[in-house]
């Protein structure tokens, strides 16, 4: 989903700095790539669907921070995040009993392939897809609940500060 | 060499993990639980784990800053401190037992890699060929262990739920007089009233 313009241009004042925004904008694109990339080589190189998915949570987290919730909300809104969450989960369980038809829980059943090529070892870079969304999504979810839906006692305090 | 710079970190972790303890502001304690972390995850690429030291580094780096969104947003960070007796002796008693009881322990068992590491050797030599995954730890923790990431999914699906749960603003059920009685829930004068107490 492309994101409005105006909303992560240096002129709005929403956010952090100019500066912080400039470098946040280039570095957006490959802090989401380096993240997609731990993932899907997670079989082949160290890495893996859980730490994939917090670098995607963080570069989220970073939206947040540099351009105000609107930037991230629209690119994973709290909806989309728990429904993505919720799927994954059920998909995680859902693809071992797959295998269940071809033998046994967490049977490996598709070919293998041929070592070392991206798409080889069965099963495996499935699953690291589905845990990386699964803690993406839910990383990003509790900073929400967290730094924006969790402001109802910090917002009274401020009230209750201007009142007096 | 490895073993001087791991001592290095040791007493650097420690160091960190004594000042996040002792100091009185909020924010520089959680920056120092910062320092312990990135020690951890230097410590672990040294140990040649770095698919450990990835995740840890990520995951301290994303708890550092929710931290610090939560402790600036909750303005409450001055904490004063007081000891509270009977849980430092109680503590220090259960240290010591643990203590003679691991030094008991650690007699018994056999040295590193004596009984051959069977099921790991399993793993090492046959991991490549059954699973076709390059790297061995992606083959242990998704197909080997399959059930142990199982397991840990429903955690994280569970306390996210749980955290969720909580963390919300307002519930499905609109909140009611009945309910403020019955369950004790503070209303949101009532939060107000003592917020502004605790200001003065």
């Amino acid at each position: 989903m492309a994101t409005k313009p105006e909303l992560i241009s240096s002129e709005n004042p929403k956010g952090m700095t100019p500066v912080v925004k400039t470098v946040v904008r280039f570095a957006m694109g490959i802090v989401f790539m380096f993240g997609w990339y731990i993932i899907i080589y997670g079989h082949l190189t160290p890495g893996g669907g859980f730490a994939g998915g917090t670098i995607l949570a963080c570069g989220y987290v970073l939206l947040t921070l540099a351009f105000g919730k609107e930037v991230a909300l629209a690119k994973m809104s709290d909806r989309a995040a728990s429904i993505i969450d919720n799927s994954c989960a059920f998909l995680f369980v859902a693809v071992p009993l797959v295998g269940m038809a071809f033998g046994y829980f967490f049977l490996n059943f598709p070919p293998h392939g041929k070592p070392f090529d991206l798409v080889s070892a069965g099963v495996i870079p499935l699953y690291n897809i589905l845990i990386g969304l699964k803690v993406t999504s839910s990383l990003f979810a509790i900073f929400l609940a967290l730094s924006i839906f969790g402001r109802f006692v910090s917002k009274l305090v401020e009230e209750a500060e201007e009142e007096e | 060499m490895v073993e001087t710079f791991l001592f290095v970190l040791l007493i650097f972790m420690i160091v960190g993990s004594i000042i996040a303890i002792e100091t009185k502001n909020l924010l520089s304690s959680v920056i120092s639980c910062g320092i312990v972390g990135a020690a951890v995850s230097i410590a672990f690429l040294m140990l040649g784990a770095p698919d450990i030291a990835i995740t840890q580094v990520v995951v301290e780096i994303l708890i550092l800053v929710i931290l610090i969104r939560a402790t600036i947003t909750i303005d409450n960070t001055a904490i004063e401190a007081h000891w509270d007796t009977f849980a430092v002796v109680s503590s220090l008693i259960f240290f010591g037992l643990f203590l003679v009881f691991a030094f008991l322990a650690v007699q018994e068992l056999p040295p590193f890699g004596q009984p051959l590491m069977r099921v790991s050797k399993e793993y090492l030599q046959t991991g490549l060929q059954k699973t076709g995954a390059a790297n061995v730890v992606a083959a242990i923790i998704l197909d080997f262990r399959g059930y142990d990431t199982l397991g840990e999914a429903t955690v994280i699906f569970v306390s996210i739920l749980g955290s969720f749960v909580i963390l919300r603003r307002r519930g499905r059920k609109r909140r009611t007089e009945a309910d403020t009685e019955k369950v004790g829930i503070l209303s949101e004068a009532e939060i107000r009233e003592d917020y502004g107490d605790l200001r003065e």
